[in-house]
Order: structure tokens, then C-alpha cells, then sequence
């Protein structure tokens, strides 16, 4: 894995520690750094500002109550976040219970998203591999994720058999990872 | 590294939690014992986080800030414990009390251990007795199961002994339990059917009442018939049983044919 700003994880790391001792101080810088990236990614599944912040808060409450569930030797904590609030925002669109516990999830990223400049530059990198995909790859992965639908259901929205429907899925985030690996 | 080819696609599909049913257990039994799997599932995650992270940009409303710094105050967490250094001054509690509350624990310890020995040897003879008990029921049901499959069984030899010289004569055994409406009727030497009739078993009910039918029934080559557990009404006490000859339909609500076999009683 490329190196992380190290001030920037040590300042997660402590904050997380700090978190862990019971200070509530340490929420608000936490909460200041990424919380922009959980409702961004609540608002675009959920539509609707009102259940992105509820989102938003149950995330971090969850941090509060739990703060050991992040594991800074397991990924950072912008992808992390990233992952959890997608998945609870689909959670609440179906209105069924969260099916994974946060700190089960486990996500590692080949490239530093630390600082904002740094994610910054890297999304620039994924819009632009998302722009160079076919439109049949790109709207079956963002009709997955961001719409929670299973493959089965874009398969009867689209029309297309099941198998290419799962084939465009993988594809496209192998590309993507393909795109930031160069 | 290598991912078995066979669940490339359902990781991705896992990683979006999509899986379901069947698939979904057998992925995660897999997942369990395999490495590079599990290592290829963390980096479609992250692959979907940067999916994620395109979105990123929008500030959440000033009061979602306020809201969740509210609910933070409102549930205050003690601190993670930890090891506190140890002293390197004893106090007199740390040289005299903790040896004595340390040897009063001990103590302690050992009297429930063989308050606990006791107890499971207590439970040890208690599980034996059951076991014991367990074993013989299960010698008296397997041979009362013998006795009724004996009985029951069309294919055992049924042979009545009578005075020499003698001819067989139709008889009939009814047992009887009025507390569970358990019936068991043995016939034997029962003249062969006529056309178009039956054999029916009645009850007659010590209170006076009507008979009860209890059974219709064929009897075999030899005459043998048996009738077990016919449906009867709640705590009848029996006064008598009967067999006559009926349509093939059954009589059901008296008898109408002429008795083959009457009950002498007790």
C-alpha cells in the first residue's frame, strides 16, 4: 500500500484512541473530517436529506459506542466510513435490518485517501474510469450499489441475462481498480 | 495470489450485499478457509468505496452536527481501563491485607471446589439411576412392543385349544380401559361371511344406554380377526360386548343382525 500521510492516520489513530477513553471532545474533529463523506454517500442512496442524517448519526454514534470497531491496521477510515454508510443507507431503503456489524467490515484500498487533496486526486481518476466505461457497465454497478439492487432485479429492469449482468458487475470494478493501479 | 474462478462473480456480488439464500452460505463457509478470497473480498470493498467516495462533497446541515454532539453528551462511556504501573512503595494494606484477603480467597476457592466436587458427584449418581431407570423402560417397551406385534400380526398362527373331540367354537376377547378409550378385540372361529354382511363389534353401555358400535371387521380364512382403538365416546363404562352379523354398510346406530358372540362378562 502506497504511504499514508502520516500525520493525517496518526491523527485518526488518536482521535480513535481518545474516543476510546471516553473523550467526547474527540468526536468533533472526527466528525468534521468525515462526516461529509457518510452523508454524501446516504444522500445519493437514500435522496432525501432528512434519512441521510439519520444515517449520519447512527454512524457515528456507533463510533461512539463502539470506537474499537475500526481497525486502522484493516483500512483507512475515509473507505471505511465510505463502505459502512452505503450500506446502511441501502439497509434503510430496503427497511430491513443492518445485516453486518461494522466492525466486520473490512475494506482495503491500494491508494492513500488521508487527506482530502489525496482523495480528491484519486476521485478525479475513478470519475474519469467511470466516464470511460460502456453505459451498460456503468449503470449496472452504480444501479447495484447506490440503488441497492440485486442482480437479479437489474437483470428484469434491464432485460439482460443474469450471468452478463454479473459479469458487467465484477468487470467494472475490476476496471476501476485496474484505472488507479496505473 | 490466486481466487477460485468459481466465486469470483459472487464476491462481488457478496461485497455489494447481494447474495443471497444458498449462495450466500456457501461463499461465507468458503470464505472461512480461504485467504486470498477473503483478501480479494477487502479489495472489492475498497474498489466499491472509491465508487463510494465519487459522491463525496456534500456538507450535512449545521444541525446534524449539533444533533449528534447532543446525543454524544447524553451517553457518556467510562474509560477503556488500563493497567495502572505497579508501586514501587507497598502500603501496610498492600503488605498485610492483600496476602490475607489472597489466602482467604484461596481458601475460599477450594471450599467451593469440593462443594462443586460434591455436587457433581451427587449428579453423577443421579444421571446413572436415570440411565439405569431409562434402560429398563426401554427393555419393557421393546417387549411389550414383541407382545402387541405378536398379536397383531395377521401372519402368526392363531390356534385355539378346546375339550378333545370337540368342534372349535366362535369366541371373542374384548380388553377393555374406559380411562383412555382403549379398545382390543380378539376373535376367533368366526363362521366365513355371507355375501354382502359384515362382522360389527358392540359396547354396551353399563348405564343402560344404547350399544355403541365398535368396529366393523372381516374375519380371516381361519376366522381370526382382531379390532384395536376404534373410536369411542369419553369414560363409558362397559357393561357388555357383542359381535353380530350386519349389511356390508354397517348398522352404526343399533344392531339389526343376529349376535354371533355375546359376553359373559367378569
Amino acid at each position: 500500500m502506497p504511504s499514508a500521510d502520516p500525520n493525517t492516520m496518526t491523527s485518526d489513530v488518536a482521535l480513535v484512541t481518545a474516543i476510546r477513553s471516553g473523550d467526547q471532545g474527540a468526536m468533533t474533529p472526527l466528525y468534521d473530517r468525515y462526516s461529509s463523506i457518510v452523508y454524501s454517500v446516504a444522500l445519493r442512496v437514500l435522496q432525501d436529506s432528512g434519512a441521510a442524517e439519520d444515517v449520519l448519526q447512527d454512524i457515528f454514534m456507533q463510533i461512539w459506542r463502539n470506537p474499537a470497531a475500526f481497525d486502522a491496521s484493516r483500512g483507512n477510515m475515509a473507505a471505511w466510513l465510505a463502505v459502512i454508510a452505503r450500506n446502511r443507507a441501502i439497509d434503510t431503503l430496503r427497511r430491513r435490518r443492518p445485516e453486518n456489524d461494522i466492525e466486520d467490515v473490512v475494506v482495503s484500498v491500494e491508494h492513500d485517501l488521508a487527506s482530502e487533496a489525496d482523495r480528491s486526486r484519486t476521485m478525479d481518476k475513478v470519475r474519469g474510469a467511470l466516464q470511460a466505461m460502456p453505459a451498460t457497465q456503468r449503470s449496472a454497478l452504480e444501479m447495484a450499489y447506490f440503488e441497492g439492487l440485486t442482480h437479479s432485479e437489474i437483470a428484469g429492469k434491464t432485460g439482460e441475462p443474469l450471468g452478463t449482468i454479473k459479469t458487467r458487475i465484477r468487470a467494472g470494478l475490476l476496471a476501476l481498480r485496474k484505472v488507479l493501479a496505473t | 495470489m490466486s481466487v477460485h474462478e468459481q466465486f469470483a462473480e459472487d464476491l462481488a456480488l457478496y461485497a455489494l450485499g447481494s447474495l443471497d439464500g444458498a449462495q450466500r452460505h456457501a461463499l461465507e463457509k468458503h470464505l472461512d478457509g480461504c485467504a486470498p478470497c477473503r483478501r480479494e473480498l477487502e479489495l472489492l470493498r475498497g474498489d466499491l468505496s472509491l465508487l463510494a467516495l465519487t459522491t463525496a462533497g456534500l456538507k450535512p446541515p449545521a444541525r446534524a452536527r449539533q444533533r449528534l454532539m447532543s446525543a454524544v453528551a447524553d451517553e457518556p462511556r467510562l474509560p477503556v481501563a488500563v493497567p495502572a504501573p505497579e508501586r514501587q512503595q507497598r502500603s501496610w494494606w498492600t503488605a498485610l491485607g492483600w496476602p490475607a484477603l489472597r489466602w482467604a480467597s484461596t481458601c475460599a476457592l477450594v471450599l467451593v471446589g469440593i462443594g462443586l466436587l460434591w455436587q457433581n458427584s451427587t449428579l453423577q449418581q443421579h444421571l446413572a439411576s436415570l440411565r439405569a431407570q431409562f434402560t429398563d423402560q426401554g427393555t419393557k417397551l421393546e417387549q411389550a412392543n414383541e407382545v402387541v406385534a405378536t398379536l397383531l400380526d395377521p401372519d402368526a398362527q392363531k390356534i385355539e385349544l378346546v375339550a378333545a373331540g370337540n368342534k372349535p367354537q366362535p369366541r371373542g376377547k374384548a380388553i377393555y380401559q374406559r380411562r383412555n378409550r382403549n379398545l382390543i378385540f380378539f376373535a376367533s372361529n368366526l363362521p366365513a361371511l355371507p355375501a354382502e354382511k359384515i362382522y360389527e363389534l358392540w359396547l354396551f353401555p353399563a348405564n343402560g344406554g344404547a350399544p355403541i358400535a365398535a368396529g366393523l371387521f372381516k374375519p380371516d380364512a381361519r376366522g381370526s380377526a382382531t379390532v384395536v382403538n376404534p373410536p369411542l365416546p369419553e369414560g363409558v363404562e362397559a357393561k357388555n360386548f357383542a359381535v353380530t352379523l350386519e349389511p356390508e354398510s354397517g348398522s352404526h346406530e343399533s344392531p339389526r343382525g343376529t349376535p354371533v358372540i355375546v359376553g359373559v362378562g367378569e
